[in-house]
């Protein structure tokens, strides 16, 4: 076998040169972008765009944060009016959910890495792929609609019927998230069908990457959760324009309905934004402890687990919302199941790091950020998921700062995380190290400056979505605005890292940090084809013959 | 395959790969690999289709179960008799669906693009009773939701020639296909007149499903008031008198609640005339269905309306997709693509299409012969 990968693995010296054809320089102009049909400009474009809206979701929190400064217990002094402040929530939770969380990590690092990681040459359905792409530019236009005209402001999750009788543009919008949740069920189909079919010989299933599993998890989620969404944004947009009923009291319909509805989807989404993360952080722990991961299938069958959980517990959003009891109470014993998985990878993932020699660079930090946040948001969750204690917190601060822990502190740091993992193979460019820690520093320290002063909130009694609050609310309220300033910046710094790299970052190897899945066997930048012969599958965490060489600063497999 | 990785020099790669001919994509190693992903994706999409409709048949569940006799009060709008014509059509299509996978595996060009042209007019069909029952139902005010129009009015009929607006773009493409195919015989080409021809076929299908969905209503128009003469005519003068008493109380915004929107006075077997065309007197009024005036209203039979419009409607939208891809096979096939070992895109665009037919086989009984 080792004979085998030595072509692979030891180029032609000229090809290190920077000389060699890679997808970036394959062709030019901007239809060959456009048109393309090449999985990693799929990805890249994803990811400028991903980053764009959540740049924009950025400065939406920034807005309410900033409203926040102040009580603004008169109105009338207030930096947003109180319908103002209701656009700027919803258009924040519906960007950030709809443009960026569903979509960042499967779609621009899932695109980019799934067919390398796999050792084929593109996903099964390369126009398809494009399509899903030009269906979320689609569906982000709406969005943008939605902005300029009169403003959504029903919270991302429309629920009738408030949603029926809003003002603002609630039919743009849900066609919206109808068309990009196409994109969504699209994307997942092609990452089902890819793995299924795609996979060279000699990767098995149990010779994965674990971040296949993840995202194979969460497709099976998209594919499954996602069509419901559809259907009930397009009863809702019937319900605007053909006045059906089904989800209107007045007619007789059941409001409730909506709620079921929209949970069935919107639960498993939850987990499509978290699986892929916690794919990315098996790949970050193992090969930055550089040592095998631990419970290799445990960490593989807990990520199915998880998508198949979801789909059993999405009542837990509605417990005051009018449920039977034994209802209610299945939901809850149900919510706790899913803390099973979720602490086998935990521990798992701190088991790889145990006798690991530990890297401490800038992934690596991203990804012991997310450990600390997420347990944090996980742990948590068991208080909402236990019946008595959701009574008094639902619709609080407690859940906004659970969901942000999980959603933010688990999946966006997992992205940036992922990002400057593969940043280098990417674009071929070595960011710097020194900087990239310091982003991930503030980015720890604000995050939790902004959110753990909400859980203190939430128990206190301040409701989520107010545009104003009680005196007593004001020093949380302050440190968190300060906090959120603080993470913005770091985030900035994160952001400019990146960029500075793309015009002076060294030239970046082959293996910059020894990992040992396939993506790491191709250039940086990966060649147009990926790989021009089938690679040499082998274990992706065995990393006892890889080295490290002085000559080139990264790492080589030795026979 | 583990040896062909053992040969190095890249420039021998390029003689290493398979041979690809045109209909097999760049990134697929042979035909098999490329039929197993295009039908897994399929059924995926199944997967996904499936559950789109599931939310669909979820609120049916719902609210029949909440208000049964709304749904068997509704029921007897629909007419079974053009319901079960479009089941038989669409099973009909699923057998010339079928027939043309095979003939696209023996390279039957001309049993391939017929089969294929009588699917896509069965398709057609269906949508032209379909057009008719929708535009009778609107005539009599059978709308979803608040813009039902209570039957309690008995007589309302809308002089909007809604089944005339239904035919304008199927006119529209009649004429442009048959443009297409004088262009094809000008220009000598079969490709164009094998393209041409089905299309040509289809859009006169739609109009046929018009023709026979206008006859069978009239008929059912017609042993309907003929079966309640001589027991409606008091009842008449009754309705009548209480019609102009129950009308505001009918038109009530849609805030009414369900026993407050119509005053009790009305007499219950008024509603009878409305309620079946199969009802005989025979039927003492007890063991009749006739419903409560209460279900006459937005509220309820509204609901039911929604729900059919909806699941129907998505259902016709699905036909229309179905109808587009197979035009695409159709176009395909005319270029000669297909062939015992290129033949994924019609078993695919077939599996899609059984399962239009699959769902319509559910949404036949549930919707037309509840009573």
């Amino acid at each position: 076998m080792s004979v085998v990968t030595k072509p692979v693995t030891m180029p032609a010296p000229s090809k290190e040169a920077g000389t060699e054809d890679n997808y970036l320089t394959h062709s030019s102009g901007f239809l060959s972008w456009a048109l393309t049909l090449d999985h990693k400009r799929i990805g890249v474009m994803y990811l400028a765009c991903i980053m764009s809206a959540f740049a924009l979701g950025g400065c939406l929190a920034m807005m309410i944060r900033l409203h926040l400064w102040n009580p603004n217990l008169d109105p009338s002094q207030a930096w947003l009016t109180n319908k103002q402040y209701n656009q700027v929530f919803t258009l924040h939770g519906a960007v950030m959910v709809f443009l960026f969380i569903i979509p960042s990590i499967p779609a621009a690092l899932g695109n980019f890495l799934l067919p390398i990681m796999l050792g084929s040459k593109d996903v099964a359905f390369p126009r398809l792929n494009l399509g899903s792409f030009y269906l979320w530019v689609c569906g982000a236009c709406f969005f943008l609609f939605s902005i300029f005209a009169t403003g959504l402001d029903t919270g991302w999750t429309f629920y009738t019927p408030y949603s029926i009788e809003s003002q603002g543009p609630i039919v743009a919008a849900t066609m919206g998230v109808f068309v990009l949740g196409f994109s969504s069920i699209f994307t997942g189909l092609n990452f089902i069908v890819t793995i299924n079919t795609m996979r060279p010989p000699g990767m098995t299933w149990f010779r994965m990457p674990l971040f296949l599993w993840a995202v194979y998890s969460t497709s099976i989620i998209q594919v499954l959760a996602t069509p419901v969404l559809g259907i009930t944004m397009l009863l809702l947009a019937a319900e605007r324009v053909l006045g059906i009923g089904i989800f209107d009291a007045k007619l007789n319909g059941d409001p409730v309905a909506f709620q079921h509805f929209f949970w069935f989807y919107s639960h498993p989404a939850v987990y499509i934004m978290i699986l892929p993360a916690m794919g990315i952080i098996s790949e970050l722990m193992s090969v930055h402890s550089h040592k095998g991961i631990f419970g290799y299938r445990m960490i593989a069958y807990s990520s199915v687990a998880i998508a198949l959980f979801g789909f059993l517990v999405w009542g837990h959003h509605m417990f005051t919302a009018g449920m039977a009891d034994v209802t209610a109470i299945v939901f809850s014993a149900l919510t706790f199941t899913v803390s099973i998985p979720s602490a086998i990878k935990v521990f798992n993932w701190v088991g790889t790091m145990y006798k690991g020699t530990v890297s401490l660079n800038t992934p690596m930090l991203y990804a012991l950020a997310f450990i600390f946040l997420f347990t944090i948001g996980g742990l948590t969750g068991l208080f909402l998921g236990a019946l008595s204690m959701d009574m008094h917190l639902h619709d609080t601060y407690f859940v906004v700062a659970h969901f942000h822990y999980v959603m933010m502190g688990g999946t966006l740091v997992a992205f940036l995380g992922g990002l400057f993992h593969w940043w280098p193979k990417m674009t071929g460019k070595m960011f710097n190290d020194f900087w990239g820690i310091v982003s991930a520093a503030i980015v720890f320290v604000g995050f939790n400056l902004t959110f753990l002063p909400q859980f203190v909130l939430g128990t206190r009694g301040m409701p989520r979505r107010y545009a104003s609050y009680q005196l007593e609310f004001q020093d949380l309220h302050r440190l968190s605005t300060i906090g959120a300033l603080m993470l913005g910046m770091g985030l900035l710094v994160a952001g400019l890292t990146l960029l500075h790299s793309l015009f002076y970052g060294k030239k970046a190897p082959r293996n910059p940090w020894g990992g040992a899945t396939l993506e790491w066997e191709c250039s940086s930048p990966p060649p147009h084809d990926n790989f021009s012969s089938a690679p040499a599958v082998g274990d992706p965490y065995e990393f006892g013959n890889i080295e490290y060489d002085s000559k080139t600063g990264g790492y080589i497999k030795k026979k | 395959m583990t040896t062909a990785v053992a040969t190095p020099p890249a420039d021998h790669h390029a003689e290493e790969h398979h041979e690809h001919p045109a209909w097999l994509a760049h990134h697929f190693d042979d035909a098999e690999q490329q039929f197993d992903a295009g039908k897994l994706g399929m059924w995926l999409f199944l997967v996904t289709e499936v559950l789109f409709f599931s939310g669909m048949f979820c609120a049916y569940a719902l609210y029949r179960n909440r208000n049964p006799e709304v749904f068997e009060f509704c029921s007897t709008f629909l007419n079974e008799k053009l319901g079960a014509i479009n089941t038989g059509v669409l099973l009909f299509s699923s057998l010339t669906m079928a027939w043309a996978v095979r003939a696209s595996q023996l390279k039957e060009t001309k049993t391939l693009i017929g089969m294929l042209a009588a699917t896509l007019g069965c398709a057609a069909i269906f949508l032209g009773v379909k057009a008719v029952e929708y535009s009778h139902k609107w005539g009599l005010g059978l709308f979803p939701g608040k813009f039902y129009v209570s039957q309690i009015e008995g007589a309302h009929h809308s002089e909007v020639p809604y089944l005339w607006y239904l035919c304008i773009p199927p006119l529209v493409l009649l004429v442009c296909f048959a443009l297409y195919y004088v262009y094809g015989i000008v220009s000598a080409s079969k490709f164009h007149l094998r393209v041409a021809g089905p299309l040509v076929v289809a859009a006169g299908c739609y109009f046929a499903g018009v023709g026979l969905g206008v006859f069978l209503e009239a008929e059912a128009e017609e042993s309907h008031s003929m079966a309640h003469v001589p027991s409606s005519h008091t009842d008449h003068a009754t309705a009548d008198h209480s019609h102009d008493a129950a009308l505001p109380d009918a038109a009530l915004p849609d805030a009414a609640l369900p026993d407050a929107a119509l005053p009790a006075v009305i007499p219950v077997n008024l509603l009878g005339m409305e309620v079946s065309p199969t009802h005989d007197v025979a039927i003492s009024p007890a063991e009749s269905n006739t419903p409560d005036a209460s279900v006459n209203q937005k509220g309820m039979a509204g609901l039911f309306f929604s729900i059919y419009y909806c699941m129907t409607g998505v259902h016709a939208f699905h036909i229309l997709g179905g109808m587009a891809v197979i035009t695409w096979l159709i176009v395909k096939s005319a270029k000669l693509e297909f062939h015992s070992k290129y033949y994924g895109p019609v078993d695919n665009v077939g599996l899609y299409w059984h399962l239009v037919d699959f769902i319509w086989i559910y949404l036949f009984p549930l919707l037309y012969l509840i009573t």
